[in-house]
């Protein structure tokens, strides 16, 4: 089970809603991950066109935990903002803190980060932080009292993969709160070497919504998450310099 | 009336008087819909009771997919 506060999930693959084809390949494409936690984020509405695409049109949201993001926020001012304009909506009361420090490259600001974790708690969010793999960072959020750690693979939506495995284990095995890699990731590969770090979860979106078959691909990263988590929990072999026979040695000479 | 609402400058009618009626003129079909109302956050229990006045700043704020 992967628990966040006060909630647990059976599923630890965390899906985004984010560049489907079209609602119905989302619709699928979420059905397939067997996902329980959506991410979101919170715009603007267009207000004079009334037949833009409505998110919550094909999904049964009651069905999900919603992780609305701050995305789209520089500051940690504008990240609070948006967590509680999400917070109103009555629908959710987790909120994933993305304050961007870098428009080329997506990555976050940690200085800004630590300011809207620290300020959404005090307001009692649950709150899971997306942040860079530095492993201080990652202790000093946990100290703040984040419930979950995101820390990215690679910058958001680059299908770089894991870039940093050292740093991933180091945040892994420091922290007492879930780990939930998040941004980067491209291939089922990329999910199962997380897991096998001990990730307690993972979030994507563009590597499911880009792909040519989304709903294949969800399905992909749903069995990919579980093979990792499997193979984690079962541990692995040590590495050895030469071959060992599988079979006996005894009774080859018939 | 003059409304600024998400940016942009909006004349109504004075028939609308709360931000339940700004909502229905606008938005009817959109139920996820969140307000924020001259820099204060509305719960949507508070809608139909916040009166709208000439001058006032809306912003209508919805879910959109991301990640």
């Amino acid at each position: 089970m992967l628990t966040i506060g006060n909630k647990s999930f059976h599923s630890r693959l965390l899906l985004g809603t984010g560049k489907y084809p079209d609602v119905n390949v989302q619709k699928q494409a979420v059905d397939a991950s067997e996902t329980e936690i959506l991410t979101f984020s919170v715009r603007r509405m267009d207000i004079f066109e009334s037949s833009q695409p409505n998110l919550l049109e094909k999904i049964s949201i009651s069905n999900y935990d919603l992780l609305p993001n701050t995305a789209g926020a520089y500051t940690a001012e504008e990240a609070v903002r948006t967590a509680k304009l999400a917070y109103a909506s009555g629908l959710c009361d987790m909120i994933k803190v993305e304050v961007i420090g870098d428009k080329k490259s997506l990555l976050p600001d940690p200085v800004e980060t630590l300011k809207a974790t620290e300020e959404l708690l005090k307001e009692g969010f649950i709150v899971l932080p997306y942040t860079s793999d530095d492993v201080v960072l990652a202790r000093k959020l946990e100290e703040l009292g984040a419930h979950a750690i995101m820390p990215g693979a690679s910058p958001i939506g680059s299908g770089q993969g894991i870039i940093n495995p050292l740093n991933l284990s180091l945040i892994i095995e420091q922290s007492h709160v879930p780990v939930i890699v998040d941004a980067g990731i491209r291939s089922p590969q990329d999910v199962v070497t997380a897991m096998e770090l001990g990730a307690d979860g993972i979030l994507l979106n563009t590597a499911v919504s880009g792909s040519p078959d989304p709903v294949k691909m969800a399905e992909a990263m749903k069995l990919a998450v579980q093979s990792g988590r499997l193979g984690f929990e079962a541990g692995k072999i040590p590495k050895k310099r030469y071959a060992t026979a599988s079979s006996p040695e005894e009774g080859i000479s018939f | 009336m003059e409304l600024l609402i998400n940016g942009t400058t909006v004349q109504l009618s004075n028939n609308i008087t709360t931000v339940s009626d700004v909502i229905d003129y606008f938005i009817p079909d959109r139920p996820a819909v969140v307000v924020e109302h001259n820099g204060n956050i509305l719960t949507k229990e508070n809608h139909s009771t916040v009166n709208v006045k000439d001058g006032d700043k809306i912003e209508l704020v919805n879910f959109v997919g991301g990640g």
